[in-house]
């Protein structure tokens, strides 16, 4: 109950909050900054690995980050595919989160709650000044700046699946290895959407 | 309290900014209003909701498989053979002997530690899926440790004593399998080809020699961008092999609609290759936007057709020479429905049904704020030059809760002669059947839905008990994912695979949309085998029951006159009252008279087929 409430707690804060605090990215690896992770225990005879828990609780801040960023897409002028697609990234992307959370609760792993993507940093998350760009963005320049980022961020998904599975005995936990499938199949697809839309744009 | 006010505001804002207005889709979102919307959760005891369905039998997991921790013991999919039914699991299978669809009793469990487990049955074969990093070679559920014990492919388990299910082979392929299609030979009967549909990346060359992952679709040495294929000897399985795969992922990155601002040729790729470089996107590689493999493909051998629901794409394949399959056709949709699952074609091939299986089936996708014009069906039509054209859109018309994951999964046609009838799964949202006879409007004519397995996890009404369900749940922020798999209809029953409850025994009831005589004329349709996704073309005996399902979609269209369709049911009962040359004689007056009303009748292609019937049905009274 006491996790439940400071996590949502954080949830309210951060959606509230929108992009005003960000952490400066990198460009790739699992950083915090200013945050409390505990340290990773995984009991004898668990069925994952650290790997497993290192990428659920990155992708959960990964996935908060691209939340955050489609949320822009109505208030900045996005074009009705770019808006239908930040839509429907947000809607696939909340339940995924779930998911995550679930699963880590399940194995009594910490969880990140949706404000993480502010102190986390993985592959492909947009640093402070690149998501100010996207702020600031409107109309078509936020259309290109999102798919832009969009795609990098997917990307970058993309990569901490493969590192996760490239991870001796990672991603094999059934629930692991069907969500980051799905991601892959999700967001593959989305990449090459993203570039199509890209190159409808017209010309700066 | 206060979690409970603060999940409330949650929910509203969550609310506030999901809810997307503008849709171009026919379809409204669905509301609570819908008898499957509000039942009751529960395991064994969720409130249930019918309409033009009866629940034969639920049977329970066996308990070598039952149990509700995550996807490790979910149920997939299922095949049918003979009194069997073949139903997948995430840890192993499971035969049902459902020679008795009221009491269906277990001939065996497999323990096998398979995701995802789809099953294929040919004769004594049956054909499993595995994909999963953690699948072993000896079906093992400690995980693998070192790669030679990894299995990702397909197994293939003699079956002929079905008390005792024998591993014969384990099929490795790059990809691994996470759904397969069976292609039987044009020649050779004991011959037959496993599709094999696989989502993952390709395993090192370190694990499985030969595979490769790449980024160009026309690289020949590029385990991805492809469909891969075994061939089987069925009375030698243990020879299966691994041949050359299809590259029918060619060509689908060039930008058709690029009118404005096309993005130059990569200048590092030979033009005319694909791989387009976008302004502004920082990746290294050559840049592909099409799609890289498919998640079912499905075979209508009588046709030559395989119909790759792959991802943004529908592809449709020449499959006369089951090793050489080739592309016919590829349509794309980006404004609706992006994750292309699974086809099925109408009986007479200038249909398709294809479902969209958005965020991967273990989401709630059918709430009242899910966005319409993803996670449903579309049709799509063939032309005489099999091209595809996007028709009617179709969603599950019933808001589903929170705690339900939803979306449009496996379905199987349903043999009423006349009409294009699909009964489908959609996770928690339960099965339906819809009817694209008419490719612009499909329309839901059946259903069965049960609540969802768990109460709600996320409690949003500050009440002593929504306290004691929160703490009982033990603070779960999602539920048990369950639901129907599959649904298909099989030798007169809809069976439907419940990853969670079991095995489902749904049989179809008559109502103003679906007559006892269509009904029955479906239960003529008796099969010896079926895998889904390797469709059989139907054909219907003469009957009674036949000519009166045309009859009563007539009445049902008013396809013809009242007093002409009133006339020729007195004619009809006429004609079945006698017997032998008699009946035949009567029945070829009455289809000279039906003959006269083809050409003043609203529906006259079905006045037609109805004469051609009665003439059928004349010709086996003799």
């Amino acid at each position: 109950m006491k996790v439940q409430r400071s996590i949502l707690a954080v949830v309210l804060v951060s959606l509230l909050a929108g992009t005003s605090s960000v952490a400066s990215a990198q460009d790739s690896g699992h950083s915090m900054h200013g945050m409390h992770m505990p340290e990773i225990v995984i009991p004898a005879g668990a069925g994952y690995t650290k790997a497993d828990v290192e990428f659920m609780q990155g992708m959960i801040a990964h996935h908060a980050q691209a939340i955050v960023m489609a949320r822009l897409a109505e208030s900045n002028g996005a074009n009705p595919q770019v808006l239908k697609l930040s839509r429907k990234i947000d809607q696939s992307q909340v339940p995924e989160i779930q998911i995550m959370q679930e699963w880590l609760r399940q194995y009594k792993q910490f969880a990140p709650d949706t404000s993480s993507w502010q102190h986390m940093t993985m592959t492909g998350m947009l640093t402070t000044a690149q998501l100010k760009e996207l702020e600031v963005s409107k109309g078509v320049e936020f259309d290109r700046a999102f798919l832009k980022y969009m795609i990098m961020h997917h990307e970058g998904a993309l990569k901490m699946v493969d590192d996760l599975f490239a991870s001796p005995m990672a991603g094999q936990e059934v629930d692991v290895s069907v969500f980051a499938n799905d991601v892959v199949t999700a967001q593959t697809g989305e990449i090459g959407i993203m570039r199509r839309l890209l190159a409808q744009l017209p010309p700066k | 309290m206060r979690v409970d006010r603060g999940l409330n505001f949650l929910r509203i804002l969550l609310l506030a900014s999901l809810v997307a207005p503008s849709i171009a889709s026919a379809q409204t979102y669905p509301t609570r209003q819908d008898p499957r919307s509000n039942l009751k959760p529960g395991r064994h005891d969720a409130g249930t909701a019918f309409l033009g369905m009866r629940l034969v039998s639920n049977t329970h997991k066996p308990p070598e498989l039952d149990s509700t921790r995550g996807l490790t013991f979910a149920n997939s999919d299922i095949a049918f053979g003979t009194h069997y039914a073949y139903q997948g699991n995430f840890a192993g299978f499971t035969i049902w002997d459902i020679t008795d669809p009221a009491k269906p009793v277990v001939a065996s469990v497999v323990k096998c530690t398979t995701s995802q487990g789809d099953p294929s049955i040919v004769g004594n074969l049956l054909f499993i899926s595995a994909e999963g990093a953690g699948n072993r070679n000896d079906c093992g559920s400690q995980g693998v440790q070192d790669p030679k014990d990894h299995m990702a492919g397909v197994r293939i388990f003699d079956v002929s004593n079905a008390k005792a299910p024998k591993l014969v082979k384990n099929v490795q392929t790059c990809k691994g399998s996470h759904t397969h299609t069976v292609v039987p030979s044009k020649k050779d009967p004991n011959i037959i080809y496993i599709y094999v549909s696989g989502q993952s990346n390709a395993r090192p060359e370190t694990e499985l020699a030969g595979c490769k992952n790449g980024t160009d679709p026309d690289d020949p040495t590029n385990s991805l961008y492809m469909l891969d294929i075994i061939k089987v000897e069925l009375d030698h399985p243990e020879r299966a092999v691994v041949i050359p795969g299809a590259r029918i992922f060619s060509g689908l990155d060039v930008d058709a609609t690029c009118k404005q601002f096309c993005a130059p040729t990569d200048p590092r790729r030979p033009a005319g290759r694909g791989g387009r470089r976008v302004p502004g996107d920082t990746a290294a590689e050559p840049l592909h936007t099409g799609p890289r493999n498919c998640h079912d493909v499905t075979a209508y051998p009588a046709l030559n057709l395989l119909a790759a629901a792959c991802s943004t794409h529908s592809i449709l394949v020449d499959i006369s020479n089951p090793e050489k399959p080739f592309r016919i056709d590829a349509l794309t949709d980006e404004n609706n429905y992006q994750g292309r699952h699974t086809a099925a074609f109408s009986n007479d091939g200038t249909k398709m049904m294809q479902t969209d299986e958005w965020g991967g089936g273990t989401g709630p996708m059918c709430q009242e704020s899910s966005m319409i014009e993803l996670g449903g069906n579309t049709v799509i039509t063939l032309d005489a030059k099999k091209k595809q054209t996007q028709r009617a859109y179709f969603k599950l018309p019933s808001a589903q809760s929170a705690e339900e994951n939803c979306v449009a999964h496996n379905g199987g046609i349903i043999p009423v002669p006349g009409r294009d009838l699909y009964v489908q799964a959609w996770y928690q949202g339960g099965i339906n059947v819809m009817d694209f006879t008419d490719p612009d409007k499909a329309i839901e004519i059946a259903y069965f839905d049960r609540g969802s397995i768990d109460p709600p996890a996320l409690v949003d009404v500050p009440s002593a008990a929504a306290e004691a369900a929160l703490a009982a749940s033990g603070g779960r922020s999602r539920n048990t994912i369950g639901g129907s798999w599959g649904a298909y209809y099989w030798n007169g029953m809809v069976y439907s695979s419940e990853i969670d409850r079991g095995l489902d025994i749904v049989e179809l009831t008559p109502t103003a949309q679906l007559s006892a005589n269509e009904i029955a004329a479906a239960k003529l349709v008796v099969l010896t085998d079926y895998n889904p996704q390797s469709q059989p073309q139907i054909t219907w005996p003469p009957a009674f029951v036949v000519v009166r399902s045309y009859y009563d979609q007539l009445v049902r269209g008013k396809g013809l006159a009242a007093d002409r369709l009133s006339a020729i049911a007195t004619a009809l009962d006429a004609a079945e009252m006698k017997s032998g040359a008699a009946r035949a004689s009567a029945l070829n007056a009455l289809a000279r008279q039906v003959d006269g009303d083809v050409k003043g009748a609203t529906d006259s292609a079905r006045v037609r087929t109805m004469a051609s019937e009665i003439r059928r049905l004349a010709t086996a009274s003799k």
